[in-house]
């Protein structure tokens, strides 16, 4: 199906069920790991840019040990991208005091902070759309239920992703027979998608609805159950304490100055 | 074995009495509906579009509860103190099968009830395997359902159904969407089962092949109910409610 395919349906689905040392750890371990390392990430002070820099062997680590496509990533991190564009948009405009020369040019403050926004955005989306193709969001919602988020949570994140797919099918489907109607026209009026998106609404609720009965059918009752339940061993433990070992050394010592000095020969 | 053995054992029928539904929008799908339907027996449920064959359908396992009446399962009407184990014994095969389908891999998928069932894992992997093979579906195991063609889905959506060892099966246009290849397929292998079958359709070929005994549902009731072979015959009682005479019936002469 070509209307499944243009949204690339089920492409984290098929990365999460490679097999590779990433894929085998245990999905709470990863979560935890992914969670410190955000923290890390936003606990970093607002005009910080160097800093951060050294934080992205995280992802890209994971991407290399994962054998996760790294366009596929850097696409998915791309539609998100205006909001953290909103987000830190009036921070050049509002904050104008130079802080840093860069030769001529004289970066105000508002710049740097900006740059920070767009830094952490990239680090944090990124790593978390990382766990979810070396995982697969079944693993995840299952190991957060692990940890102890109340199943109706845990079941709620999994269904947002599945129906994701369904209204995203429903929509291109509804779209595509507008245009072959409307013969070419481009310009469509506002009343037609008013009842474009009202009819896109009900029809994915009647999908859901079938899909959830189908589920009820074969006995769902709330739980998300694992054929494979994994068991923490030293492999994750040694993940979880190393990379939170770096984090710590990371966020407390600049790399990218250290190095930075070193070349230059200056003093820190 | 435990699920020939529990077959032996337990040889539920299943009645509907009297059963009336109106959907929430004031509709009356179904009015006065009261059958009996024996534990082996295979039944098709015939009648054009909007006769309310798939509403009728979604009451023999509780997804849907009479406005009036009852559904009977063993005796015991379905409620929601029995729906855990009705659903368990009677296994809905759902018109779209990308309804059915909504797990990574079609070994996931067909997993999924036996899951809810507390099977052990290594009992599991057996039973998917069993329900694949039956189907001739065992070369896609490890393939997302979505990239199956429409033939392969039906019959991993069925699988889905079997691994679970229901008493009775109840398939909603089953041969919808199916190339003939699929469809013969399909017949040989609901003629292969043993347990009780409920299919709703207007492919009366399919009623014919599959199914002795037939009910024909117009506008929410029964308006007739009997053997094959009379009913579908009777042009005049086909014609009137959206159907037709099916080609194999006029080309045989079962007497």
């Amino acid at each position: 199906m070509k209307t499944m395919r243009y949204l690339e349906v089920g492409q984290m689905d098929d990365l999460g069920r490679l097999d590779t040392p990433l894929h085998r750890l245990d999905a709470r371990i990863k979560m935890v790991t992914v969670a410190v390392f955000i923290i890390a990430v936003m606990s970093f002070p607002r005009y910080e840019v160097s800093g951060l820099m050294p934080l992205f062997v995280f992802p890209f680590a994971l991407i290399g040990v994962g054998k996760i496509p790294l366009g596929c990533i850097y696409k998915k991190v791309l539609p998100a991208l205006p909001f953290a564009l909103f987000v830190g948009l009036f921070n050049p405009l509002i904050d104008r005091d130079p802080m840093l020369t860069l030769g001529p040019l004289a970066l105000s403050g508002g710049w740097l902070s900006f740059a920070s926004i767009l830094l952490r955005f990239t680090l944090t989306v990124s790593a978390a759309l990382t766990l979810v193709a070396c995982t697969g969001i079944h693993r995840l919602c299952a190991g957060l239920e692990q940890l102890g988020v109340p199943s109706l949570f845990a079941v709620q994140i999994l269904f947002l992703y599945r129906y994701l797919f369904v209204i995203g099918d429903e929509s291109i489907r509804m779209f595509r027979s507008v245009q072959i109607r409307s013969t070419g026209s481009k310009k469509l009026s506002l009343r037609v998608y008013c009842a474009l998106i009202g009819h896109l609404l009900i029809r994915s609720i009647d999908r859901a609805q079938r899909i959830y009965r189908a589920m009820v059918s074969r006995g769902f009752d709330g739980q998300i159950r694992l054929l494979h339940r994994t068991q923490p061993g030293w492999r994750d433990a040694i993940f979880l304490l190393g990379w939170i070992a770096f984090f710590i050394s990371v966020r407390h010592r600049n790399p990218a100055r250290i190095v930075g000095c070193w070349l230059t020969g200056e003093g820190l | 074995m435990l699920a020939n053995r529990r077959r032996i054992i337990n040889t539920p029928t299943l009645e509907i009495r009297d059963l009336s539904f109106s959907y929430p929008d004031g509709n009356e799908a179904l009015r006065d509906i009261s059958c009996r339907i024996e534990y082996g027996e295979s039944i098709g449920i015939i009648g054009g579009n909007g006769a309310g064959k798939s509403t009728l359908l979604q009451h023999l396992n509780g997804c849907l509860m009479p406005s009036k009446g009852n559904v009977l399962f063993d005796g015991r009407p379905v409620a929601r103190e029995t729906l855990a184990e009705i659903r368990r014994s009677v296994g809905m095969v759902f018109q779209d099968p990308d309804d059915q389908l909504f797990m990574p891999t079609v070994f996931d998928d067909v997993a999924f009830g036996l899951l809810h069932l507390e099977v052990s894992s290594e009992n599991i992997a057996e039973r998917v395997r069993t329900a694949l093979e039956r189907v001739s579906m065992s070369h896609l195991s490890d393939r997302p359902p979505y990239k199956l063609s429409g033939g392969e889905k039906r019959a991993v959506a069925i699988a889905t159904v079997l691994a679970l060892s229901p008493d009775i099966l109840v398939l909603d246009e089953p041969t919808s969407n199916l190339d003939p290849r699929g469809r013969r397929r399909l017949i040989k292998l609901l003629r292969g089962f043993d347990q009780t079958r409920i299919i709703a359709t207007h492919d009366l070929e399919l009623v014919v092949e599959v199914c002795p005994r037939v009910i024909v549902l117009d506008g929410g009731r029964i308006v007739a109910e009997g053997a094959v072979t009379d009913l579908l015959n009777n042009e005049d009682l086909m014609f009137s409610h959206g159907l037709e005479r099916p080609h194999i019936l006029r080309h045989r002469h079962p007497h």
